[in-house]
């Protein structure tokens, strides 16, 4: 089990109820783990969503660390 | 440089960043808050933006416009908060030697800003709801990267 802290952001957050947590997952990837909140939460999977793990953008495929911060981003809309 | 901003921009203390010498051209970008998305009637945005990443991405995008376009400076601002119909939510400000430069690196700027920071719109609209832009209806094809590992942009 790893324990991984989690944070969502904008559409993410409001269906989350919170901003961020602490995890003790199995997951070994961000794609696993969003699986595993999307389930909890009920978040949608949504096509252009993007991931951070400890404030560098990431692939959903990444290898995850015990004790890593993991950031869900719903589809950016800057400008 | 790139920044964001909790106050109204200051356009001409941004383009006061732009002048040198050698440049003989200079291109600005200004976003606007506009009233209509999608045929729905709106009245204020709510820009959320995840300052970290987005001073680190941002800085990255005005890097490599100087890197790709003969440049001379290019400066980019993005608002953060509660935004009105007509007001700036976002400035780019671009000076060249010659205009096509500064044309194109203006261009870049705003396209990457707007594709890679994790910034998020709420729209208010005019009968009492709201709704995050570009994710009502990203979902449409069934498909997700989620659940497709590998397959992500970085």
């Amino acid at each position: 089990m790893k324990n991984i802290k989690v944070r969502y952001f904008a559409m993410f957050r409001e269906q989350a109820g919170c901003d961020q947590e602490v995890l003790a997952v199995e997951a070994h990837t961000p794609a696993e783990l969003f699986a595993v909140v999307a389930q909890r939460h009920g978040l949608p999977h949504l096509r252009d969503a993007k991931v951070a793990v400890n404030d560098e953008m990431s692939g959903f495929d990444a290898i995850l660390q015990d004790g890593d911060t993991v950031l869900f981003f719903p589809p950016v809309s800057g400008g | 440089m790139f920044s964001v901003s909790h106050q109204a921009l200051d356009l001409k203390t941004l383009k006061s960043e732009l002048p040198d010498p050698g440049a003989g051209a200079c291109v600005t970008f200004e976003g606007w808050i506009r009233d209509l998305n999608y045929d729905k009637s709106v009245t204020a945005l709510d820009y959320e933006v995840y300052e970290e990443l987005a001073l680190t991405e941002g800085n990255q995008v005005m890097a490599e416009a100087m890197e790709k376009f003969p440049i001379i400076a290019a400066r980019c601002a993005h608002m953060a908060g509660h935004l009105e119909i007509g007001e700036c939510a976002v400035w780019v400000g671009v000076s060249s030697a010659h205009r096509d430069a500064a044309f194109l690196a203006c261009r870049y700027i705003i396209d990457e800003i707007k594709k890679r920071l994790p910034i998020w719109k709420k729209e208010f609209f005019q009968d009492g709801d709201t709704g995050w832009v570009n994710c009502e209806d990203s979902d449409k094809d069934g498909k997700s990267p989620l659940e497709a590992p590998g397959k992500q942009k970085t």
